[in-house]
């Protein structure tokens, strides 16, 4: 339960074409996540999925049937909002029930699949309070009640972390993470965050501009970005991109070194800089090397107690079996 | 943020607020404080705030020579009758532009609006012709649709700038959670809603109890309301004072009491939401 | 956004208020525009039955070349103006003093709000009887004790006793509308001009003044829409005796007391067309704010 193909669907508003035609297969219990910068179309692919927009073109199968013309209600897939959408006029006990009344459940069955959910997401002490009465976090743990209890053939999340602050963000996730692996539920995500992405994702999907750049697992992408657009965006600091002579020599237009994968000593290697800013992380430290000749800033990461001045000279090897080498319409080379 | 402010600061502020005020409501005052005295105590030189005997007889001479209750009877109708008739009309619409706008919908919101500044006076013969055409002068059915017409723009724009404030993720969030269309509004976006439909009701109907063009116009004997039951009392008769702001009286009391409940909507409604 | 399904279901929903307001507009603006070009009147045998006589431009001519259609305009002018002007200055500063904190904000801003509540019919009324009457008004009354002669308002001044009734009126719109603007002045940004050393003064000539600036343009565009066809004041104080015939009350006695419909008309129309260049500035305002 809960395989999702869509091909060839295409969406546009009037002249404007926002998901050129694409395909793609989600696989039953696959933890999907869709990633890419603001405006890739990303929750639109996700709308489209729910139903919530018509495709212009193409077909959505959800289970092996064709989803393209069922309205929401029917397709079987439950949503988390990026606003929780919560109904404000009713308990939260009220809340979670919505679908199951509205699937005509009795009412022994509808409590005890509510008083479960609760349980499961320790909601139960809030479980008469309206949703104006609740934090970020228990809002948002009563939206994602209100989907489990329908027991959907997939979960479609948009954004659902992107309200709360940092670190409830982060306990969420692992929240979700671990409902994913208990549920074994396929689960739609979408996000603008790559830490997410990759902290999640069996599969993530990059976009950008309606287009799949990539899709692979977290580590696949790391490793081997297809183009410029997916090195850049996936991995944190981001990659550094050289390109002239320094890329020649590798046979490229344009070569990709890590921050994590630049080695940094002060008295040899193989380029040379000026330290900018320092970001102590404590575990880590993110060197931002001016002057180098190769690109105007170059970020590079080193242990957490090594410790350079503003304005130090210093040296940077970077590791040559992890340099990515792409040409000139920035395509990785192998 | 609120920072302390001094008492004597204060205490000046509320005396000119306080003073501002009483002299605004002034002659509501001594319109309801009047109709409590007799006729000759009415015009007293110099005038009477308190020391007056208390008498109930305006009132009495009123409802006996003008039939008060028909008048506010027809008032109620009126006002009433238009505003539920333009609430059935206008929530179908309001509802769909707030949620499912289309590049027409700002058009057809303004051009609403526009038939709203149509000047009364230009069609006044156009109407009572057609008025006199189906028997409609007169009767309160008439009334109650051309009231309903004159305030059919406020009701589709109040409501409108309501609806739009209820987030459409609630509404998806329904139709997710296998809602049909009917179940969604009648479970998710009436509850919602209940408040913005209140005070457009409420708005709507001091708009058109207090209406006098159209009610002075088209009305005679039978559907004619309270505007026109106060514009009787026009022509000076004797000592009429005290009547005259016992009929005032009864014919503001009830919008008054309903007015200070919509005074927020008020600002939404009548600017069409551009001030909120 | 929206699935083809629930928009055709919004059309279908959005039909009957624009049918009824598109007919509403159009069947008596085309008879208005038909009797205009018409000789019509009534009380001398003519009738629609057997059919009017063609008379093009004669009433749009008639009407701005009588006698009384320039004080009309003049009346009119006068008497919107002058409201606009009272209740936007008091209305300011009504509202600045209202928003100030003090005891007893939610009764004074009922008192403050009541007269927009009064039926027209029933506040001239009032006023022309129990405040203005030369007699035994209380005006009257008032001037007696400062030993002056009481002034027969309606008669000897009687623009500024309308402009005085309508004002009263009116300023309890303008006053809540301004106060509900000054309070969505963010109040960091006040903070921030006092930070930087503005003086009160100051504060309010660069930073509130320049906030109202939308609301003051709202409140006298609808004023004015609302104050161009003000009609119960002039029926039941002066009757548009004294100078206070306003253009729509010219329209008035030419269709209801003259019963000459086609002069009426033209009249009308003219009506039409100024309302309409007022409302042309309204709704570019209230679109713009649709747009946000």
């Amino acid at each position: 339960m809960g395989r999702i193909v869509l091909e060839k669907v295409k969406k546009s508003f009037g002249d404007v074409t926002v998901i050129p035609p694409l395909d793609l297969e989600i696989n039953d219990g696959e933890f999907v996540v869709f990633v890419g910068p603001s405006g890739c179309g990303k929750s639109t692919l996700l709308r489209l999925i729910a139903g919530l927009e018509d495709v212009s073109g193409g077909k959505i199968e959800i289970d092996g049937n064709d989803a393209t013309f069922i309205p929401p209600a029917k397709r079987g897939l439950a949503m988390v909002f990026q606003s929780y959408a919560l109904y404000p006029h009713m308990t939260v006990r009220k809340n979670i029930a919505f679908p199951l009344r509205m699937a005509k459940l009795d009412q022994a069955e509808i409590d005890r699949r509510v008083n479960n959910a609760a349980e499961v997401l320790n909601l139960s002490d809030y479980i008469d309070r309206r949703p104006g009465q609740l934090s970020g976090g228990q809002r948002q743990r009563v939206a994602i009640g209100r989907a489990i209890v329908r027991e959907p053939a997939a979960f479609l999340f948009d954004e659902p972390l992107s309200n709360l602050d940092a670190a409830l963000r982060v306990g969420m996730r692992l929240e979700i993470s671990e409902l994913h692996k208990r549920l074994k539920t396929t689960m739609i995500y979408v996000t603008h965050d790559q830490v997410e992405a990759m902290t999640m994702a069996d599969k993530i999907v990059v976009l950008r501009a309606g287009n799949i750049e990539q899709v692979g697992s977290p580590l696949e992408l790391y490793r081997a970005p297809k183009n410029l657009f997916v090195a850049g965006f996936i991995g944190s600091p981001k990659m550094n991109f050289i390109e002239g002579e320094e890329a020649a020599k590798h046979g490229a237009h344009t070569i990709g070194i890590r921050p994590e994968h630049i080695e940094v000593s002060g008295d040899k290697g193989a380029w040379s800089g000026v330290v900018g800013v320092s970001e102590h992380l404590g575990s880590d430290t993110f060197f931002h090397i001016h002057e180098t000749g190769l690109a105007e800033t170059i970020t590079v990461r080193a242990d957490g107690e090594v410790d350079f001045k503003h304005g130090d000279r210093i040296h940077l090897t970077p590791r040559e079996d992890v340099i990515h080498k792409f040409d000139a319409n920035g395509l990785r080379i192998e | 943020m609120a920072r302390a402010i001094t008492t004597q600061r204060k205490v000046i502020i509320t005396a000119a607020a306080w003073a501002v005020g009483l002299l605004i409501f002034f002659p509501i005052y001594w319109t309801i404080l009047t109709s409590f005295k007799t006729e000759a105590q009415a015009i007293n030189d110099p005038p009477l705030f308190f020391n007056f005997d208390w008498t109930l007889e305006n009132y009495a001479i009123v409802q006996e020579r003008s039939n008060y209750m028909r008048y506010l009877w027809n008032s109620v109708i009126i006002a009433g009758g238009s505003t539920l008739l333009g609430i059935l009309v206008a929530v179908p619409a309001a509802w769909s532009m707030a949620f499912v706008p289309s590049k027409r919908t700002k058009d057809i919101l303004l051009w609403m609006l526009s038939t709203k500044m149509l000047p009364a006076v230009g069609v006044l013969y156009p109407i009572s012709l057609i008025f006199v055409e189906f028997n409609l002068l007169d009767t309160r059915i008439g009334l109650v649709v051309v009231l309903m017409l004159i305030n059919l723009p406020i009701i589709v724009w109040m409501l409108y700038t309501y609806f739009r404030e209820i987030p459409v993720d609630i509404l998806e969030a329904a139709r997710m959670d296998g809602a049909s269309l009917r179940e969604e509004i009648l479970y998710v976006l009436t509850p919602m809603a209940i408040p913005g439909i209140a005070s457009t009701i409420l708005l709507n109907f001091i708009l058109a109890w207090n209406e006098a063009f159209w009610t002075l116009n088209l009305t005679a004997a039978q559907a004619a309301p309270l505007t026109a039951f106060i514009a009787s009392y026009s022509s000076p008769e004797g000592l009429f004072f005290a009547k005259l702001s016992a009929a005032s009286t009864m014919a503001i009391a009830p919008i008054l009491i309903l007015g200070w409940f919509s005074q927020k909507q008020l600002v939404r409604g009548l600017t069409f939401g551009a001030v909120k | 956004m929206a699935t083809q399904h629930s928009r055709s279901a919004a059309r279908l929903m959005m039909a009957p208020a624009v049918v009824l307001l598109l007919g509403w507009m159009l069947v008596p603006l085309t008879l208005t525009l038909f009797f205009s070009f018409k000789k019509y009147l009534p009380m001398r045998g003519d009738s629609l039955e057997r059919g009017l006589d063609w008379v093009g431009f004669d009433n749009y001519v008639r009407f701005l070349g009588s006698s009384s259609f320039w004080p009309s305009v003049q009346a009119t002018l006068v008497i919107v103006g002058g409201v606009l002007a009272i209740t936007v200055i008091l209305g300011i500063f009504l509202a600045l003093l209202l928003d100030q904190p003090f005891w007893g904000q939610g009764i004074v801003r009922i008192l403050v709000i009541a007269p927009f509540f009064v039926m027209p019919t029933v506040s001239a009324l009032v006023w022309k009887n129990m405040f203005m009457d030369p007699i035994n008004g209380i005006l009257a009354h008032l001037w007696r004790f400062f030993g002056a002669e009481p002034v027969s308002w309606l008669s000897d001044a009687s623009v500024q006793s309308i402009i005085l009734i309508v004002s009263w009126q009116w300023l309890p719109f303008a006053t809540l509308i301004l106060l509900t603007a000054i309070q969505s002045l963010d109040s960091e940004q006040l903070e921030a001009a006092e930070m930087d050393g503005a003086p009160p003064v100051k504060r309010f000539f660069y930073i509130i003044l320049p906030h109202l600036g939308r609301a003051i343009t709202i409140v006298i565009l609808i004023q004015t829409i609302f104050l161009l066809s003000i009609f119960a004041e002039i029926f039941v104080t002066t009757g548009g005796a004294f100078g206070t015939r306003t253009l729509t009350y010219l329209i008035f006695q030419r269709v209801i007391d003259s019963q000459n419909i086609g002069l009426g008309s033209a009249g009308g129309v003219y009506a039409i067309i100024l309302a309409n260049i007022v409302a042309i500035f309204l709704m570019r305002i209230v679109g713009k704010n649709l747009d946000q």
